[in-house]
């Protein structure tokens, strides 16, 4: 598939899955991702190697992914809000255990059950833990149908390159729309695998356990892993930008709601107002150092989000004080329109 | 001509077939390079037996795939017209099935077409061809693509085992498109 198709946001994640060599899923089924599974069901079944099983629990389902991502197969799990809550402690363990894999979230309005609409108010839980303990995910958010696609692939190649698990962060609108998407096989490097547990056959044991009963020890493990996430803060943080060049403002927006700000900051433009955008691709690592560039030069700072303001707090951290950092977000399910967000601009000036 | 932008609200009872009336409007934008999303409805307000999606077709990426502020109302049933004539901007294009809707619309601040899209769709035999009827009608008022460019796309939108059904729904397009004038 090199041409455009029209497809869900959900199901072109489960393409470029299986592009990306991932042939092996584990799930249990929520709105609004379910397209995801569903897709690659269908896709899964009808391949010789394909494994798609859809578990008792998210609970199972992600500790089946932790089992797979130690025989150094690409093996993905997804869910929405609170199937990914019921995963974190399945991911702490996957990250303690340095296991590459993918994990979506296509987030839904919360807290609690919530509803099935768009929103990012699971930006803590994907970027600072989620799960107990010290750890990071590498987390990449795509702002179009397209992004959910390469940054699938994007994530596997990522995942492996630093035995860390990736989550993708969408949303329920970029899973629910569809859009025109090109799918292109990527070239897969060869990775390191001297390290998998699939049977010690001709070589020595190898172990892969997260248990450290000697704090000591436990410690001294936990800097190894801490001194890959500051090669990972160097080498990976990923954002775009947009009419920042001359800009007296900056907004800083990621994923569904980039999109909404792109649009408003067109319409501000116009009106005479100098505002850029600065898009996270990766939420974690943050763009921090760029931000804090652009804190010399801009005369405020706006974050726009769906939540009642998470991302904003990694802004605040990297302006650092230099100049106001003003907050503007929907939550709970709820998208502003681009005029309602053109206000909140126009009271910048 | 300005640049295009068309905030498309398709909207009716479920089985009206709304979800596919956007899908053939998307890929014709797709084949025809514009920027273009579409996004069902899936919430809550889909229960109780109306469906709807938007639709975005831009020279400019698309910002908001969610359609607040739309600029086109294709409505195939009554409950579809009155909520969303509420919010169409000034200067909009509404469209609305004049076959089983019995009332006028009270929106009257840009261009309205009242077309018969189910009596259309019944004189060829085939009820579920009011959406092609209604596509028809919106890419003949609007101008935003040929009739060709969509016909183009039909057999992109409907599965390999209803191709034998694509001669009747070009038909119905045509059709919609002549009730414009």
């Amino acid at each position: 598939m090199t041409e455009k198709v029209m497809m869900k946001g959900n199901e072109a994640i489960g393409e470029a899955a299986i592009l990306a060599g991932c042939l092996t899923y584990f799930g249990y089924p929520i709105t609004p991702q379910s397209e995801l599974p569903a897709y690659l069901a269908r896709r899964l079944l009808k391949m010789e190697n394909g494994i798609f099983l859809q578990a008792e629990s998210e609970v199972a389902a992600i500790n089946m992914v932790y089992g797979a991502a130690g025989t150094g197969k690409r093996v993905m799990t997804s869910s929405s809000s609170p199937g990914i809550s019921l995963k974190t402690e399945g991911i702490s363990y996957i990250a303690s255990s340095q296991l590459p894999c993918v994990i979506v979230n296509i987030v839904r309005g919360g807290p609690g059950l919530g509803n099935i609409a768009p929103a990012q108010s699971d930006y803590f839980q994907a970027t600072k833990g989620g799960g107990h303990g010290d750890y990071r995910l590498i987390v990449l958010a795509p702002a179009s149908v397209q992004e959910m696609a390469d940054f699938t692939m994007l994530g596997f190649d990522l995942a492996d390159e630093y035995r860390n698990p990736v989550m993708i962060m969408g949303d329920g609108a970029l899973g629910q729309m569809m859009e025109p998407v090109v799918l292109k096989k990527p070239e897969i490097k060869k990775y390191n695998h001297d390290w998998v547990t699939d049977g010690a056959k001709g070589r020595g044991q190898n172990l892969i356990c997260s248990i450290y009963l000697d704090p000591a020890e436990m410690e001294k493990y936990v800097h190894e892993i801490y001194a890959k996430y500051k090669i990972i803060e160097e080498n990976e943080v990923r954002y775009e930008e947009y009419l920042c060049d001359d800009a007296d403002y900056l907004i800083v927006s990621y994923g569904i709601t980039s999109r909404i700000v792109r649009t408003s900051i067109d319409l501000a433009r116009k009106k005479g107002i100098k505002v850029g955008l600065l898009r996270p691709i990766t939420v974690w690592p943050f763009p921090t150092k760029v931000i804090s560039e652009y804190a010399d030069k801009v005369k405020k700072v706006m974050a726009v989000e769906l939540s009642m303001g998470q991302m904003v707090e990694d802004v605040r951290l990297a302006v650092n004080g230099k100049v106001p950092v003003e907050f503007f977000g929907r939550t709970a399910g709820v998208l502003p329109s681009c005029n309602e967000v053109l206000a909140e601009i126009e009271k910048l000036v | 001509m300005g640049k295009l932008n068309e905030k498309i609200i398709v909207a009716g009872f479920g089985g009206q077939g709304v979800l596919l009336l956007g899908k053939l409007l998307s890929y014709t934008a797709m084949y025809s390079d514009k920027n273009v999303s579409w996004i069902p409805s899936y919430g809550p307000e889909m229960r109780g037996g109306t469906a709807n999606c938007n639709v975005v077709i831009s020279d400019e990426p698309v910002g908001s795939p969610i359609v607040t502020e739309p600029n086109v109302l294709i409505a195939l049933n009554r409950p579809s017209l009155e909520k969303f004539e509420q919010i169409l901007e000034e200067g909009s294009l509404l469209i609305y099935n004049s076959s089983i809707i019995e009332v006028e619309p009270k929106w009257n601040n840009g261009k309205v077409i009242s077309l018969a899209a189910s009596d259309i769709a019944n004189e060829l035999g085939n009820p579920r061809l009011t959406n092609m009827v209604a596509a028809g009608a919106y890419v003949k008022a609007s101008g935003v693509f040929t009739i060709q460019e969509l016909i183009d796309a039909v057999p992109h939108v409907i599965s390999k085992r209803f191709h034998n059904l694509i001669p009747l729904n070009i038909e119905a397009i045509e059709k919609g498109a002549a009730a414009v004038s």
